[in-house]
Parts: C-alpha cells; structure tokens; sequence
C-alpha cells in the first residue's frame, strides 16, 4: 500500500515537474476579472480584450464579472489572487479614489499595471432647454448665483465625475461644492435626470452623452481635455474657452496581482498590445464612441499615479476624502 | 409601404430566420436555469454578434430576451425557483397550480398572455414610440419616488393574510437592501469589515434561497409526500387559453397597457410593472380571495404586464438611446457597434432598420408560442421523478445559481442564510414575496429620496410640486389612507351601535 502511495506520489511530483519545465506559461486557462456589471462599458471592453488575448496566447480567457461595492469587490480579487499570470483584470479608475475615500485599504501599489486601453476625457454638458451656448455663460450664471443654486449629476457620491466637476470649481476660483453634486447610479440616469428637470450640469464624458446630443436634448459646451475630441470636433475645450487648466479622464487598464515573474508580464503586455492593435478592438471603440489610448507597463503605471495624486488633493480640498 | 416590404426582405431570410431560432432555443436553455438571468444570456451573446450583419444581430438579442423571460417562470411554476423578481409575483399561483396537479395550465397562461403582452407592447413601441418617449422624459427622481412607494404599497396589500404579515415581511427585504456601500453616499453599512459584504445582499441568490431553498428544507423535515403527478389535459394548452381569454379579456388588456406604460419610464422596469399589475387584478377582481392559491387571473394580468414592460423598455431606448433596463443598455452599445445611432434621427434616416427591428419583435413573440409549447410538454416530466430525488438535484442547481451570479462562493452561503429565513418566515405564516420586492426596490427607493432631497434644498414639498409627482404622490397617499379611515368610521359607527 506505501509502496503504491510512494510511486504515485513519486510519479505525480516527475509529472509536476516535467510540465513546468517542458511548458512555459501559460499553460492553462486565464480568469479576467470585471468589477462591473454584464453588459455595461467595461465589460464590454473586457470581454473583447478577452478574446483577442485568447487567440494570441492559445489558451481560453474566461471573463468573470465580480460586481459590487462601487468596484471595491472586484479589484479586491484581482490584487488578492496568486500573482502567476493566470489572474488579470479590468483596473478602472476608480481605484484611484476609492482608498482616498476610506473605503479599502488597497491603492494601484497592489497591482503589477500591464497597459491602459482606453480613457475618455470629462465634459461639461447641459439641458438643451437651459439656454446655455457657451461654458463661459454657465460659469458667469454659476459665480453670479448664491452656492448651491447649481445642481450636477452623473456618477456617485465621490465618483470620478463629481471629482471632475469639483476639480473644475477649484480650478475657476470657486468653492469645489459650489454646484451641488446628486450621486446617481451612473451618467445614463444622471443625463435623464437632467432633461427631466432635476438637475442643471451632467460633467460625465461627452461619449456617454452622444444619444442625447444627437437628439438635440443635450447641449455639450466643453470637453475636460487639453485638445478637442475627434468625436466632437466642435466642441471647445476648458482652456480655450474659460481658461481652466483642468483636465480629467477616465481609464481602463488591464492589470495583475503585484509580483508577476518578469517573463510572464512581458508575455502578457506583449499579447494585450496585439490585442489592442487588432482591428476588432479598434473598429469596437470608434463605434462605441470610447477613446483610444494605449500605455504600455510602467508608462502606464505613472498615468495611474499621476491621477491617483491628483485626485487626492481634490477629493481633499473638497471634503470628499476620508479624515 | 415600400419601407416595411424592404424591412420584411432583409428579415425574412433564411439565414435571419435560422439566427432568430437559434437564439430561441439559447434564451429558452439559459431561462430555464433558475440563477441565470435574461441579462447575463445577452452579455454572452454580445461576442457573437460582431460577426453578424445588423438585422441578425439585433434579431439574436430580442428573441434570446423574450424566450428567457418566459423560461423563467418554467422552474418558478414547477419548483417554485423563480427566474426573475418579475415572475416572483405571480409565483405563490402558479406554483400553488402546479401542487394542484396543474402545472400546464399555469405554464401554458404565463406562456400565452406574455406572448400577447409582448405583442401588444410592440404595437405601441410601432405606433407611439416618440410620444410616449417624451411623457417618459419627464419623470425624475421625485416621480420615481412614489412609483416605487406605490409598488411597495402593492406587495403588503396583496399578499395574502394581513397587511401587517406582508409589512414584516417588506421590511424584512428593505433592511437586507441596505447593506453594503452602493447607496447614495457610498458609505459602507453592516459590512463588518468583509470585502464581499461591500457589495451588499445580491437578490438572486437571496431569492432562490427564500422560495427554493426553504421549501428544499420543508421537503427534509416534513417528509412531503410526492406531488401527484399532472394528470393528463382533457383540453389542449392553446384551447385552454382561448377560455382564459374569453373569460379575462380586460385584464389581459389592463395588463399590457400598464405594463408597457411602466416598461417605457427609463427608472421602472418589468419587475415593479408585475407587481402593480397583480396588485390591481387583485384589487379589482370578482374574487379576490383565491388569489395566491392558485388562481389564474392573476397570472392573466401580471404575466402580460412583464412582458409588456420588456417591449416597453424600447420605447426611450430606440427614441433618445436610453437604457430602460441592463438589457436595453446592452442592446443600445449593440446598436452603436452596428452603425445604428439610436436617436429621432434613426426613425428618418434607416426607417427600414427600424422596421426590420419591429418585425424581429413580433416574430420574437410568436415563436415562443411553438417553442413554449415544446419546452411546457417536456418540462411536466420533472414533476415525476420522485422528491428524494429532485430535491438534491434542486439544491445542486441553486448552489450553481448562485455562484454563477457573481462567480463567488460568498453567493452560495447567502443562498443558504436567506434559505433559512425563508423557511422560518413561512413557517410564522409571513409571506415570502414582499420581502423580494422590498430587496429588489429598496436601492431605488432610498436613491431615489435621498437624490430628490438634495435637489430641493432639504424640503419635502417639492415631492408635490411638480404635476405627475403630486398626483403620483396623493395616489400613494389615498391608497394607505383610505382603508384607516374606512376602518374608524367602521369602528365608530359598531360603537354607536352598541350604545
């Protein structure tokens, strides 16, 4: 019976071994994990990314949305998976802002950042019924009208657009709560909201906008970004009309557990810039309206410490960040 | 004219057609699964549909939509799983049908009346979309407030024994709705420090844990003898629905009206449509007390409401692109991809793609019917495998349900937590649904109060300011007030009496 247990265990250890040395990664199936929910932008992404990686590394890549806590539960599970390659992500932006808030302990610091795919810059947009034709005019009504006479919408309490619009308020001068900020479950019911009358500014980005803008709901008076948008051409940015400086800009990046093996990150970065560079992915983005953008592992990782320290001070300044 | 033949030619195409099949019998297969949802079959089918011509594309995801919802109410009505918090209203009927030895009936009802909810539903969205879309536009938080007071004052009256049992049981779902940290302020509630517990009590697994699991635990302790097997239909499934029809033709009617009505509000969806909709056949049905016990009006009503509300859901989402639930969302990115801007513009500038999309909506509905028929016949089978047996089997499919939700094990010991509660509410006779109702729209009542607070400076009055939120909100008002009065006058005049 020993004699039986040691050759088994024997064999099974030879096999173990023999594979990792006559295989090289990967070997086996890839798990991406979502933060966010089926169907929305990122998932989409994600699931695109997804396949292309798969034809590129030959093995499956299976996408797992792990939703839940403002994103605070999936990118909990990527940087707490085993950093062996076989555990990547989606990284949203928002793991820029949510430690600030207090709400986790866990900061980019706990990611290998492989590549940003995509970023679409903030805006400025209003009711087509509000009257407004430039951002100058809001921004003269918004100084001349006592605080809070202003109401803006578009993502939650602390969420990436009330840190964009209160970033602009810093920027022009203005108390960073100037315009009251309603948290919604996103730029869809914030936009809504404000076509039916609820709230005056939705500063999200002018892509989410784009149906409504069409529909001549919508007007989109700026664009939070240092050049004009190829999308809206027409629309100004913040410097050339106001003079702010701001910008801002969400990302999505992919990205791993903190402590990869060198080969395998670079294999990876490898497969997600073919993957990137794909037509599929390209064509995806231009018809949905999203950004291209594409910074590649460390490159990749200052833009995410760049923002990270940026939005500390704003979320700061504008009481928005954990005492 | 020539736009709607060019519509048909690019439909009608065997290669559409044998999409659109296809995609029926996904929708069907994911349905029937109790755990996994509509919204997760049209995530999966998105990859698919870059490889496809637009017509096909959209086609694929209307019919996959439309047969899972139906599919659905295949577990909730044999094994009382429901598929979605939309059938969770009318299930306590249908699977009351079922231990009566009637499952057919109830499945062949929910299959014919959401054919014709559908149907009717895309009859509107053919002829009335951009007024209906404007009306739509005008809700804001402070009118969604009330829809969803009104929905929530539906479940305590219409669950059966007293208003009081049903209160208990809403708030119940209300308190489980306010865990975790996606509510207004993102502040973190009853989390104890868990990552998981961030993201708050997931209504899937806690469903199939109060209707599944607990009558999984019923079946252990109480030893439940084995449901007779159906007996065999003296009339066909279609006839008896012709009689259902004839003898509920309004509040089939009623039904897809408010449903579509409802469907159309970007903030409302199928769920809160189905259970206004059974609250008012309830309300103004001849017998009123045999709902939930197997009764089939209500399931007349609310049957064609969600699916009413489904097509309803297009109405913005065609009109000015918004989302009027997660899969219309996903459907508008779809659109996009395909050249397709949602918008007024696309009425006028691809009115046969338009076209093409209603004629895809039909078809959609009517296919089910055959499909439906073919999945019901099989689906009474299930019934005669002995209980010993089915009930592992059902709790093996609830486990993958509920970790298929969020892929996490977290999921499953929800299930089985709320699977206790489950069985110990029903065992104090408190029922089961409004605590549903109250997991699935305390989120939207608590976003939708605390957004309209901050917009009007802190004052309650502006909750009956603006028109539709004054009558929706004296509506909700009338309708608590007016059963306490009717009460103390009661009381006063049996005291009169006395002396």
């Amino acid at each position: 019976m020993h004699f039986i247990k040691t050759i088994a265990a024997v064999g099974g250890l030879m096999a173990m071994t023999s594979a990792a040395w006559a295989q090289e990664y990967p070997e086996r199936p890839i798990q991406m994990i979502v933060p966010w929910g089926a169907g929305g932008g990122t998932d989409a992404v994600g699931r695109l990314l997804g396949a292309e990686i798969q034809k590129e590394l030959g093995v499956p890549v299976n996408v797992v949305n792990r939703t839940g806590g403002s994103g605070v539960v999936g990118h909990s599970a990527i940087a707490n998976a085993d950093p062996d390659g076989y555990t990547i992500g989606i990284m949203t932006i928002e793991i820029d802002m949510m430690h600030w808030q207090g709400l986790t302990e866990l900061t980019y610091e706990d990611f290998d950042v492989l590549a940003i795919v995509n970023s679409d810059p903030g805006g400025v947009m209003v009711s087509a019924d509000a009257g407004f034709d430039s951002v100058e005019a809001l921004l003269e009504k918004i100084k001349s009208e006592p605080a809070g006479t202003f109401k803006a919408s578009g993502t939650g309490q602390g969420g990436i657009w009330h840190v964009g619009l209160a970033g602009w308020l810093l920027s022009e001068d203005l108390a960073p709560d100037h315009v009251t900020f309603v948290p919604s479950q996103g730029a869809a019911p914030g936009l809504t909201d404000m076509v039916a009358g609820g709230v005056d500014i939705v500063p999200s980005s002018l892509a989410e906008g784009r149906s409504m803008i069409d529909a001549k709901r919508v007007v989109a008076l700026a664009t939070m970004s240092a050049d004009r948008q190829d999308a809206f051409p027409d629309v100004p940015t913040l410097a050339e009309s106001t003079g702010s400086d701001w910008t801002v800009a969400v990302w999505r990046s992919v990205a791993a557990p903190a402590g990869l093996p060198e080969d395998v990150k670079v294999k990876l970065m490898n497969a997600i810039e073919t993957a990137y560079n794909s037509e599929a992915y390209q064509e995806f983005m231009k018809d949905r309206g999203f950004g291209l953008r594409w910074a590649k592992g460390d490159d990749a990782a200052a833009i995410v410490a760049t923002d990270d320290a940026a939005f500390g001070e704003v979320m700061t300044k504008a009481g928005l960040a954990a005492q | 004219m020539s736009i709607v033949i060019e519509a048909a030619n690019l439909v009608f195409q065997p290669y559409v057609l044998l999409v659109i099949f296809g995609a029926a019998a996904f929708g069907m297969f994911v349905g029937a699964i109790p755990g996994l949802t509509a919204t997760m079959a049209t995530a999966l089918l998105v990859p698919v549909t870059f490889f496809m011509d637009p017509v096909p594309a959209i086609a694929t995801i209307v019919t996959a939509t439309a047969m899972a919802i139906f599919a659905g109410d295949i577990p909730g009505t044999l094994l009382r799983m429901p598929g979605t918090p939309a059938s969770a209203a009318y299930v306590q009927d249908a699977y009351a049908m079922t231990q009566q030895g009637r499952p057919e009936a109830a499945l062949g009802a929910s299959l014919v009346f959401s054919s014709i909810g559908g149907i009717f539903g895309t009859l509107v969205l053919i002829t009335a979309s951009p007024v209906l879309a404007e009306i739509a536009l005008k809700f804001s938080s402070f009118e969604y407030f009330w829809l969803v007071v009104l929905g929530l004052s539906c479940a305590v009256f219409i669950s059966p024994g007293s208003p009081a049992r049903g209160l208990i049981a809403l708030f119940i779902g209300l308190f489980a709705a306010t865990v975790g940290l996606d509510n207004p302020a993102a502040v973190p509630r009853y989390t104890f420090g868990s990552v998981e517990m961030m993201g708050g009590v997931q209504f899937i697994p806690a469903m199939i844990g109060l209707f599944a699991v607990s009558e999984v635990i019923r079946a252990f302790i109480k030893r439940a003898s084995d449901v007779r097997p159906p007996a065999a239909m003296s009339k066909s499934i279609f006839r008896q629905q012709a009689t259902n029809l004839v003898t509920y033709p309004v509040q089939a009617l009623r039904g897809s009206i408010l449903g579509t009505a409802i469907g159309a509000l970007p903030g409302a969806g199928a769920d809160i449509a189905a259970w206004i909709s059974y609250a008012v056949s309830k309300k103004f049905s001849k017998t009123p007390e045999k709902f939930g016990t197997g009764h089939v009006e209500g399931l007349v009503e609310a049957g064609a409401s969600n699916n009413g509300a489904m097509s309803g859901a297009w109405i913005p989402a065609l009109v000015f692109g918004i989302p009027g639930d997660s899969i219309t969302a996903i459907v508008i990115g779809v659109l996009y991809i395909k050249g397709i801007n949602p918008g007024p513009m696309v009425f006028i500038t691809q009115p046969e793609m338009i076209y093409a999309v209603f004629i895809v909506f039909l078809l959609a509905n009517l296919i089910m019917l055959p499909l439906g028929w073919i999945a019901i016949k099989g689906a009474r089978h299930v019934l005669s495998i002995p209980q010993k047996v089915l009930m592992p089997v059902i709790l093996m499919f609830c486990m993958v349900g509920s970790f298929a939700i969020n892929n996490s094990v977290f999921g499953i010991g929800l299930m089985l937590i709320f699977g206790i509660i489950g069985f110990l509410m029903e065992e104090n006779d408190i029922p089961i649904a409004p605590a549903i109702l109250g997991l699935v729209l305390g989120p939207m009542l608590e976003q939708n109060f605390v957004t309209s607070m901050i917009k009007s400076d802190g004052s309650f009055l502006a909750f009956f300011e603006r028109p539709i939120a004054a009558g929706l909100g004296l509506f909700s008002i009338a309708i608590w007030a007016i059963p306490l009065v009717l009460w103390l006058l009661h009381r006063r005049s049996a005291r009169q009496n006395l002396t």
